[in-house]
């Protein structure tokens, strides 16, 4: 074939694969909003949901979303950090550390209603936290540990290995060498991972629903130990539980989900160029 | 006789089952420069990096015998490597600045072994970049990316990053060799300065390196140190027929 007609063909084909991709989002959102963007108001936001749900507020959902994915964030990174560090810059190739990676992969794909499941024999029953805020972030903690770790591991083996050998070769002892030398530069990788995480804690349902999740309770939680509504839950609720729940309340909450989604996202895009710009090789 | 500062006895050294220095003895002058030469693969590098026990992050590395630096044997049990390598200084073949600011790759090493309160910390900048000739070109230039610099201040620097700890020795393994000629020459000179102070051992690939700048040079070929001498007696009547044919390029 001549090549400028096999080279057209095949940038149509990528373009069109591309648009492919881009358009099921624009599609989506572009539904969500139009449906849902008449239910924003600032009452909406702000205030209790009353009436059984169709009517009021979605406030105790939208925070407690916040706090559920604060708090597995809390829990996962550093521990995630700290696994990947451990993984990358002190285990050797062994049995033990083969195991540990085949492990997190394995994890990673675990269906989350089994983080649920789990979440409730270790969290709610076992430890005695109950259905709480916090059994609810720690499941969900668990549940983006994998991509946490793994995006950090990518990270620190990205970061040269010749940083490494000169801190050592200046009589910088290991642990100094991965404070000051490597998890600098690797951090926009780790917060990459960080937000990843943070996107699937948002969104997911079955990982609450034993562990935390309230399906009607119109008051702020006091504690972690509290129960409390969640966006992705409440949606649930709305949509397939509660009858005559207007069209425009579902829509709108599913916006405000996707809308929290992204504004969380993008605090961390933005620390992570901040730090981007800081560190460059 | 001058003083010694590196005394290597019967030093073998083994990557697994491969062994890549063989019964090597050697006395390495205090503040003087020691070239070692040999043909690619003879273990150059890695007797270098006995020196400050960079070996010891290789997997499967195996030493035996005794290397003497200040009276003690760095192989002995209980030797600090951190304090071993603030004395023994490294510099890499290919200048390898961190991506930091050219004030923050000074600082570095003084950080790490808190060496310095921090409003001393600009004298000592000053003091190591005049030692390495860069204090005038950089001196307006101190909070900019090390990495903006050409390749020869880039060495330079990774020279007078090593300087702020006081060490006693500088390993330098073919530090010219990213450099062009003139910046090549310009390093040799720092040498020379710099030996007024500090031991310094060096590797090359350039015989001419090696005859300009060096005070002895040591030949190893397959493991072994076949002759250490002058460098001038290397050059002109060496001992051993091997080193005579490679100094004259008959083979490596
Ligand atoms: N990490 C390692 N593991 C196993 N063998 C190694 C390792 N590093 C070096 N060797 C081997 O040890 C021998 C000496 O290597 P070394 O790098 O010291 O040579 P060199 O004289 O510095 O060579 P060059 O001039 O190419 O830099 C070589 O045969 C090399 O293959
Ligand atoms: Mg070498």
């Amino acid at each position: 074939m001549d090549p400028r007609r096999s080279q057209k063909i095949a940038f149509a084909v990528l373009l069109l694969a591309t648009l492919l991709v881009v358009l099921p989002v624009v599609v989506i959102l572009a539904i969500i909003v139009a449906k849902g963007a008449s239910a924003i108001s600032w009452d909406f936001l702000f205030s209790m949901p009353r009436e059984g749900m169709s009517a009021g507020g979605i406030l105790p959902a939208i925070l407690g979303t916040l706090y559920l994915v604060l708090g597995a964030v809390i829990f996962a990174v550093p521990l995630g950090v700290m696994a990947a560090i451990y993984l990358v810059e002190y285990s050797s190739d062994n049995r033990m550390s083969r195991l540990v990676k085949l492990a997190i992969v394995n994890l990673a794909g675990v269906p989350s209603v089994v983080y649920g499941l789990f979440g409730l024999g270790i969290f709610v029953t076992f430890f005695g936290f109950g259905a709480s805020i916090l059994s609810g972030s720690l499941t969900l903690g668990i549940m983006i540990l994998p991509v946490i770790i793994t995006s950090s591991r990518e990270a620190l083996e990205s970061v040269p290995k010749h940083f490494r050998t000169v801190s050592l070769s200046l009589g910088a002892s290991r642990w100094q060498t991965i404070r000051h030398s490597v998890l600098p530069h690797a951090l926009p990788g780790i917060l990459t991972g960080m937000i990843l995480g943070l996107g699937r804690a948002a969104g997911e349902t079955a990982p609450i629903l034993f562990t935390v999740a309230a399906f009607y309770l119109p008051r702020l939680p006091q504690s972690v130990f509290d129960q409390s509504m969640a966006l992705p839950y409440h949606l649930y609720v709305i949509s397939t539980q509660v009858p005559g729940i207007a069209e425009n309340v579902r829509y709108g909450t599913a916006l405000v989900l996707l809308t929290l989604v992204l504004l969380l996202n993008l605090a961390a895009i933005v620390l992570r160029s901040r730090f981007r710009r800081k560190k460059k090789w | 006789m001058s003083e010694t500062s590196i005394d290597i006895r019967a030093l073998n050294l083994f990557y697994g089952d491969f062994q890549a220095l063989t019964d090597i003895h050697l006395s390495i002058p205090a503040r003087q420069i020691t070239a070692l030469i040999g043909p690619s693969g003879c273990g150059k590098s890695t007797l270098l990096r006995v020196f400050n026990r960079m070996n010891d992050l290789i997997d499967g590395v195996r030493v035996t015998g005794e290397v003497v630096i200040n009276g003690k044997n760095i192989f002995a049990p209980g030797i600090d490597l951190l304090s071993l390598r603030e004395k023994v200084g490294m510099v890499f073949q290919r200048p390898n600045p961190f991506p930091l600011t050219v004030y923050e790759n000074i600082v570095f090493g003084l950080a790490v072994h808190r060496l310095a309160r921090r409003n001393e910390y600009a004298d000592i900048v000053e003091q190591a970049l005049r030692s390495v000739l860069l204090w005038d070109d950089l001196k307006e230039r101190l909070h900019h990316s090390a990495l903006t610099l050409s390749l020869e201040q880039q060495q330079r620097l990774c020279i007078a990053r090593v300087l702020p700890l006081k060490p006693q020795i500088l390993l330098m393994d073919e530090p010219c060799s990213a450099l062009d000629p003139s910046a090549t020459l310009h390093i040799e000179d720092l040498m020379r300065e710099l030996k007024k102070d500090y031991t310094i051992v060096i590797v090359t690939h350039n015989m001419h390196q090696a005859s300009r700048a060096s005070d002895r040079t040591g030949f190893l070929y397959l493991g072994k140190l076949i002759e250490f001498d002058d460098t001038v007696t290397i050059f002109t009547k060496p001992a051993q027929t091997m080193t005579e044919n490679y100094i004259s390029g008959r083979f490596g």
